[in-house]
């Protein structure tokens, strides 16, 4: 955190001062852990082996929050009698089957022995059968309302998800957590012992993390074992509690949420997808809506997007447009799209502040962009993407001639932030409003101006086409230019879109009259609300009122929500699931710690933050049966959006790689799976299939030392912003390869000598940087050496180095397809 | 004169993030060395390796392990010109160059120096080089223009975990107390601080909290004057017999110094960075 989020490490400098504790667990010893409490070295890729320890420490010392995890989680709901865990299947989950064509994967898991046992008979299918019957939107939803879940308050059934998940720990002894992680048993019991101290009612504690725990094949399952971790600790929803998400430059959680993603649209709904039942606007809503959440309302999300999309064409006779929408068919994520290109099936490519001729398994990605007609680059500079022609290694060795590359690049110059005014959003959701401090030089220009004028001129193209293929986007809406007269007259450049248009449309308006919504609980599902992005209704309720620019903290830091700072998705809420901060009958858990309570005299929620929960609903209402939305949910169920109202121990639907997490080793990893001896990795992960993707073997004697990688403060990503920048350059002049002592002595490599690193995929060269903050670990019985890189190289720019993504490897997280660049297998020798 | 000013450098915070550096470079306009394309140093983290004419802060680090890492630590240390009160480069000027502006702290004014190198020799920190674009001797100062306009130097300003603290120094050392009070507390028996009563060179008015002995971060124990270090080979040599002489005059010169400085200030001059 230190290392890359120096600016946000100012609170965790702050918490120190006022007496925190803090434990920093990384394989390298860190900036972050130059000032922790507690420095914990572990193996990369062990993650989930450690939480896991911590998981089934916390369960047999009976550490965990008792009340909290009784009302709050779905430790007492009971799982279907044909779910089989991983401790029943040696390494699975029940519903394994073989993947079908085009996945990239050998198996995939069907989820219907995951689910919950109901209390009486129910047929999905046949429900949305009668579903599509239905006349409204509302009917439908509550067609698809299941029975409610069987339950055991005690936790003693066998079947509860709480007996489950302590078998499903029950291995992860602190024993078989040094075995795998190479953690002294003593300091893993050390940090069991500090977490435990620092939760309850009284103290709350919380996990940050940023790629260390997400570039791995079980990424998404790294978080998930934190998240069961904090709910059974009960460090949800609760100040100082939860699990924060350290992005991987700024506005990454703004990209999310008005979505540059593949897979989701705006606001965290699904992308329409031909693989999917979403043949229709109502097929989509059945497949989509979560009826027993705030989910049930994403009809009205849904329609007031297509209004925002299509303006007047979309009306409930068309269904508002959804046929006009653009759907996927497959894997468009970042590697499977260069695996397309590699393989010639991709024409153009636009890349806007992406260098991915530095990415993951760059040479082929440099190989793969000689396969373009065409490709945009719009950066600061001539980026590494757009020298890939002439300045690749590819190109140096002669295995590429510029002469037959046939890619046309167009290099636009970029406007830079402070030139540029906008909003960010960070990853506390808050969203910041910032003016422009200078125009751009030259043609520089903002990703605003150029997809505007790009769209505008897509347009006029497409005017008088008559092909139905084309109405989609011949009804796109795109009204952003400024009024006439008021376009600013203390800049230079013209044709900018006005950023208060496209805000219009993000927070939503009343269609008829133009009138800003002031919150999402005003949108409709029959097309009388425009609403680009429902999370973040509510930011801009009124002309002249941009709740994003306000600038007031709170006096001396009380309460401390700073509520009159920026705004906050959804409604200004600082902490989710806020109603998890008092008890089950409304109080505070503790003094110390309280945020918002039930305040029975005015009946309704109170306190320092905008409530996660119907204003007024007593913590004693009951659930109606059969209801829809939050009625659904009784007084005490914390999780609005999730479909019981709970915390997920136990994850039934949402991930595609099982219930529960499970330690599997690195698709490259020099030691077997220590716990599940028959599954080595996760048996769904996604591998790119190209001959150039080759891995290492398990313990491969060729490639016996992990590499992780990572950045460094002084560099931004793939340098574009870092290393054209004399100030910066010279501050991390040049790349290195941090090595232990050990391994030095025994490779015969000396501090800042030339080595070669090698992995199964490519060879790069650095400079040693021998360092006592990396160090072996024992491993399963044996030494095991890890070896550190940032990646921030390339071969353009005033600071030039190898690329050390080349060592990288196409293979993926299935649920969110991202790389596992944190652990490969390397060797390392002096080159000369 | 206004209230003595300065930094409190509290290296316990100090997460080596650079801003310090580059903030000081942006504000002031200093250049990269070699334009920014130059090799790596293979210590730590630290590629600037010193202060300079144009590096007027510079972060240290500190890699202090044992073999098998039972103590394990990475000390990091923002360092700038400590702006003593007893100034060793003041005192050896002999231009006349380097003056104690209001605010208690020591700055070289560009357009008097000849770049005559005395006061290099004679800083006990190592503090001042020539800038090789000017030819002139070229340090920290105090962000002397910002100060004057009412405005926090560009480093504290920049500093994220508040490592660099800006401020009076009878408060800076209030807060620097309480500070280690705390460490003490927390079992951080090792904290001390340096700099920050007028045993050191009647006091500097850029003081720090360590987390070891000034040694560990390369800073001298017991800082002398040149005077101090001059007088006994002095009286061995003729060499040593003129330095002796200059000394006298440079006593007498500093008087009158400070008080054209005091004039200068008085037209609103004095600010030579921008």
């Amino acid at each position: 955190m230190a290392e890359n989020h120096p600016v946000a490490y100012r609170y965790v400098a702050e918490a120190k001062r006022r007496g925190s504790k803090l434990i920093s667990i990384d394989p390298r010893y860190t900036r972050s852990s130059a000032m922790a409490d507690l420095y914990v070295p572990l193996r990369s890729g062990t993650d989930i082996a450690f939480l896991g320890g911590l998981i089934r420490y916390m369960i047999e010392n009976e550490k965990y929050f008792k009340d909290y995890v009784v009302n709050y989680t779905n430790a007492a709901t009971i799982i279907r009698d044909d779910f089989q865990d991983t401790e029943d299947l040696e390494g699975v989950f029940s519903g394994l089957k073989e993947a079908p064509q085009g996945t990239f994967q050998k198996y995939v898991y069907d989820n219907a022995t995951w689910q919950y046992k109901r209390t009486a008979a129910w047929d999905a299918a046949k429900a949305r059968e009668e579903a599509m019957k239905a006349a409204t939107f509302a009917e439908m939803i509550q067609k698809m309302v299941p029975p409610p879940a069987e339950k055991d308050p005690t936790l003693q059934h066998p079947r509860t998800v709480f007996q489950i998940v302590r078998r499903h720990f029950s291995r992860y002894t602190p024993e078989m957590v040094e075995q795998i992680c190479g953690t002294p048993k003593e300091l893993f019991l050390r940090v069991a012992e500090m977490l435990a101290e620092n939760s309850g009612p009284e103290k709350t504690m919380t996990f940050v993390y940023a790629m260390g725990w997400t570039q791995h094949t079980y990424g998404v399952q790294n978080i998930g074992a934190a998240a069961l971790l904090q709910l059974l600790l009960g460090n949800m929803g609760r100040p100082g509690g939860g699990i924060l998400a350290l992005r991987g430059h700024a506005t990454i959680q703004g990209s999310t949420d008005i979505p540059t993603l593949h897979h989701s649209i705006q606001g965290y709904m699904a992308h329409p997808d031909a693989r999917r039942k979403h043949d229709t606007l109502r097929d989509y809503i059945l497949t989509e809506t979560r009826p027993t959440s705030y989910w049930a309302n994403l009809p009205k999300f849904m329609v007031s997007y297509l209004k925002s999309m299509y303006g007047d064409a979309a009306k409930p006779e068309n269904d508002f447009g959804y046929d006009w929408h653009p759907k996927i068919a497959g894997d468009y994520s970042f590697m499977a799209s260069f695996h397309a290109m590699a393989l010639g099936e991709i024409k153009g490519a636009f890349f806007f502040g992406q260098n991915p001729a530095t990415s993951i398994h760059a040479s082929l990605i440099r190989r793969a962009l000689a396969n373009l007609d065409w490709m945009v680059v719009k950066d600061n500079f001539e980026i590494e993407t757009a020298a890939f022609w002439y300045k690749s290694p590819e190109v140096q060795s002669g295995e590429l001639k510029p002469e037959q590359i046939k890619t046309e690049v167009f290099l636009f110059p970029s406007a830079q932030v402070a030139e540029i005014e906008g909003t960010f959003t960070n990853t506390a959701r808050l969203i910041q409003f910032h003016e422009k401090a200078a125009d751009p030089p030259g043609d520089c220009r903002s990703d605003a101006w150029f997809t505007h004028q790009l769209a505008l001129r897509l347009k006029k193209l497409y005017a008088d086409s008559t092909l139905p293929r084309d109405e989609g986007f011949k009804n796109l809406t795109w009204d952003y230019d400024y009024a006439p007269g008021t376009y600013p007259t203390n800049t230079r450049i013209q044709g900018e879109p006005d950023v208060m248009k496209i805000w219009r449309e993000v927070n939503g308006f009343k269609t008829e009259t133009g009138e800003l919504l002031k919150g999402f609980g005003e949108l409709k599902d029959d097309g009388s609300t425009t609403c680009a992005s429902w999370i973040y209704c509510g930011a801009y309720p009124e002309e002249g009122r941009f709740l994003p620019a306000n600038h007031t903290p709170d006096p001396d830091d009380k309460p401390g929500t700073h509520l009159g700072w920026g705004f906050a998705w959804p409604a200004n809420r600082r902490i989710l699931y806020n109603r998890a901060s008092a008890d089950p009958n409304g109080n505070p858990w503790s003094e110390r710690k309280k945020l918002i309570w039930w305040d029975a005299g005015q009946k309704k929620w109170v306190g320092y933050d905008v409530p996660d929960f119907p204003a007024t609903k007593a913590p004693d209402t009951p659930a109606k049966p059969g209801a829809t939305g939050l009625d659904a949910h009784d007084g005490k169920s914390p999780f609005i959006m999730i479909a019981d109202g709970k915390g997920w121990l136990f994850v039934p639907v949402g991930l595609q790689d099982g219930p529960l997490p499970t330690h599997y080793e690195p698709m490259e990893s020099p030691v077997p799976n220590l716990l599940y001896p028959k599954w080595q990795n996760n048996p769904i992960a996604k591998v790119y299939e190209h001959e150039r993707n080759q891995l290492a073997t398990i313990g491969d004697p060729q490639f016996p030392i992990v590499l992780t990688t990572y950045r460094l403060t002084e560099h931004h990503l793939a340098g574009g912003m870092s290393r054209w920048l004399p100030w910066l350059a010279e501050l991390q002049p040049e790349l290195f390869v941090e090595i232990s002592p050990e391994l030095a002595a025994e490779k015969g490599i000396k501090n800042l000598d030339m080595v070669r690193i090698t992995s199964k995929r490519g060879t790069i060269v650095a400079k040693a940087l021998v360092t006592p903050r990396l160090r072996p670990l024992t491993v399963a019985g044996k030494t095991v050496h890890q070896i550190g890189m940032p990646w921030h190289w390339g071969f353009m720019g005033i600071s030039v180095g190898d690329v050390v993504n080349d060592l990288g490897a196409w293979v993926a997280d299935p649920n969110v397809q991202i790389h596992e660049m944190k652990a490969l297998l390397v060797n390392v020798e002096k080159a000369q | 004169m206004a209230e003595p000013m300065g930094f409190f450098t509290d290296t316990s915070v100090c997460i080596g993030c650079k801003a310090c550096e580059v903030a000081c470079k942006a504000w002031n306009q200093l250049p990269a060395r070699n334009g920014g394309k130059v090799q790596l140093s293979g210590i730590s983290y630290d590629n600037t390796v010193e202060l300079n004419g144009i590096q007027w802060r510079h972060v240290k680090f500190i890699e202090d392990f044992t073999p098998d890492r039972s103590t394990e630590r990475w000390l990091m240390m923002s360092d700038v010109c400590k702006h003593c009160v007893q100034a060793a480069c003041l005192e050896v000027c002999p231009t006349g160059a380097i003056i104690r502006t209001e605010f208690d702290t020591v700055v070289i004014q560009q357009n008097v120096c000849n770049g005559c190198r005395s006061c290099i020799a004679a800083c006990p920190f190592g503090v001042i080089e020539i800038n090789p674009e000017t030819n002139t001797a070229m340090k920290c100062t105090l962000c002397y223009d910002r100060l004057q306009a009412g405005m926090v130097p560009a480093c504290a300003q920049a500093c994220p975990t508040q490592s660099i603290q800006f401020g009076p120094i009878s408060e800076l050392r209030q807060r620097a107390q309480q500070r280690l009070e705390q460490l003490h507390a927390a079992g951080v028996m090792q904290a001390r601080l340096y700099g920050h009563d007028e045993s050191i060179l009647g006091g500097l008015n850029a003081f720090y909290l360590l987390l070891d002995e000034p040694g560990k971060y390369g800073l001298p124990a017991n800082p002398q004057l040149p005077s101090r270090n001059l007088a006994p080979s002095a009286a061995l040599s003729a060499a040593g017999a003129v330095a002796l002489g200059l000394l006298g005059l440079v006593g007498l010169r500093k008087q009158r110094m400070d008080r054209l400085a005091a004039e200068e200030r008085g037209q609103g001059e004095g600010s030579h960075a921008g």
